[in-house]
């Protein structure tokens, strides 16, 4: 079955496959917006946690570390509830499109890149502590450049990120539907091909989301490779 | 560190440009005037929509999305107001539906049968033309595997009346060689299979399926299999989002003589999968 898997990624790919190409466009745009909105709320809450001193911050920081083992179909079922038509938010009409599927993947990720960034920042500010207060930075200013100068950590944060958000299914099922050209995504159409037996093709599907994943990653590391030389040229 | 006003203004720029992004996405989808199908997984996972609905989008102009999940979550789904029709097979909780409101008018739109699937080896012994009720007798009496959907789907629920007149003073669920998957139909089938055990699935699901392996059909053609499929729109009354408009076009053209004529000439590996019976 590998055999018949491999030549059939291959066949999907090499004749680019229109239905093919449509899952992977919109799991990349569901996806990659998912982390985009994460990155902005997860740094901030993260960068804060790190550097803010408050009553109750441990409690906090457990809580959000807690959230990153979030069932990613709790999610779904959470969303589904509130932009359901009988639900809070149903008169937006945003059940069944690929903008819940991204409210969905964003409230499931903020807390992993929350806490992860939270950790990183947190590491890298011990370090400069001291220069801060010498420098009477304010708090904005120092999350700035905790920011900065952890960005490098930060960006494996963010794949993290994209790994979770990709790889989930639970979520993006109950809230997209997985409606052929509107909501199906790689992960939802390899559940789909499983259950109709067709274990082949669900097989190729998930070889093909694997090396997207390897692409970005690849993507990712080179970028920051010659940012470094550049930086330290 | 005297890059950071550079970094600031470069994160507020991704910031708001995925915002915009976001609901430039939202403002898309929310203009399409789509009507929504909560269905049953077995007229999705044959086929029988990718046959059926382009012709329905070219003859109107109608776009129509499917949610395919069982029949238990399609109904709860429509009672939440998602959808604007309903096509599952549960004749009793179709009625119940409709009755309390929350549908306008159930239509009988097309048949086919249930079948009981199991290995070639049949371990419970059936014989070709065994009944459901001596079938089931079989495999509980030599607490053969039996793998069921679990998940109050159309399915699920045609089993445990079955169950239920083979035993009715047991609790079914609470026999060891009974597994519930609490999975869909394909899920079910590929577990039955790694289990070896024998299971009850719509035929139509059934000769779609593509991981057959060494399994077989163990028990058809009795008369307790039958298996309708219902229409229902969603009452507007209740649910003000339903685009009656649409939903009444495409639920007449389901019924239209022309359209039970295709649905007939629907078939998978030469084999036809629904009966219309439309009135």
């Amino acid at each position: 079955m590998q055999e018949s898997a491999t030549s059939l990624a291959l066949t999907l790919i090499s004749t680019a496959d229109p239905d093919l190409l449509e899952i992977i466009g919109l799991s990349l745009r569901v996806s990659l917006s998912a982390v985009g909105l994460s990155l902005c709320a997860g740094l901030v809450l993260g960068a804060t946690l790190a550097i803010a001193r408050f009553p109750g911050r441990q409690a906090v920081n457990i809580l959000v570390n807690a959230s990153m083992s979030m069932p990613p179909v709790v999610v779904g079922l959470l969303v589904y509830l509130a932009l359901s038509r009988s639900g809070p938010l149903g008169w937006l009409g945003l059940l069944y499109t690929p903008s819940a599927m991204i409210i969905a993947q964003t409230l499931l990720i903020t807390p992993l890149i929350a806490a992860l960034s939270r950790q990183v920042i947190e590491d890298l500010y011990l370090e400069y502590a001291d220069q801060f207060t010498s420098l009477q930075l304010t708090t904005v200013e120092k999350i700035k450049a905790l920011l900065w100068d952890a960005r490098y950590s930060l960006s494996t944060v963010a794949l993290a990120g994209l790994g979770r958000a990709l790889s989930e299914v639970g979520a993006v099922i109950i809230v997209g539907g997985n409606i052929e050209h509107l909501t199906r995504v790689m992960t939802t159409a390899i559940a789909l091909e499983t259950s109709k037996g067709n274990l082949a093709l669900a097989l190729a599907l998930g070889a093909i989301l694997l090396t997207l994943a390897l692409l970005i990653n690849a993507l990712l590391s080179s970028i920051n490779v010659s940012a470094k030389r550049y930086a330290y040229a | 560190m005297k890059q950071q006003p550079i970094t600031y203004t470069l994160l507020k720029r991704c910031c708001i440009i995925f915002i915009i992004a976001f609901f430039l996405a939202n403002h898309a989808a929310a203009n399409s005037d789509a009507i929504l199908v909560q269905s049953t997984t077995s007229t999705a996972n044959s086929g029988l929509y990718k046959y059926l609905l382009p012709k329905f989008e070219i003859e109107t102009g109608i776009k129509v999305n499917v949610v395919a999940v069982g029949t238990g979550q399609a109904i709860q789904n429509a009672k939440n107001c998602d959808a604007d029709v309903l096509l599952v097979h549960a004749k009793q909780a179709e009625d119940a539906f409709v009755a309390r409101g929350f549908g306008v008018e159930r239509f009988d739109l097309m048949y086919n049968d249930f079948v009981i699937v199991g290995p070639k080896s049949n371990p419970a012994n059936i014989e070709s033309n065994d009944t459901v009720h001596l079938a089931l007798q079989r495999i509980s009496a030599t607490t053969s595997l039996f793998a069921s959907r679990g998940d109050s789907s159309g399915t699920h629920k045609k089993e445990l009346s079955l169950w239920q007149s083979v035993m009715p003073d047991k609790i079914i669920s609470d026999q060891s060689w009974y597994r519930s998957t609490g999975s869909g139909m394909g899920a079910t089938i590929n577990t039955a299979i790694g289990l070896g055990a024998y299971t009850l699935t719509d035929r139509a699901t059934w000769i779609s399926f593509n991981n057959k392996q060494d399994y077989v059909i163990a028990v058809e053609g009795d008369s307790v299999l039958f298996n309708q499929y219902g229409l229902i729109m969603v009452n507007p009354e209740k649910c003000p989002s339903v685009n009656v408009q649409h939903a009444q076009v495409f639920i007449d053209w389901l019924l239209s003589e022309d359209t039970q004529q295709t649905i007939s000439e629907f078939t998978v590996n030469e084999q036809q999968l629904f009966y219309p019976n439309a009135k």
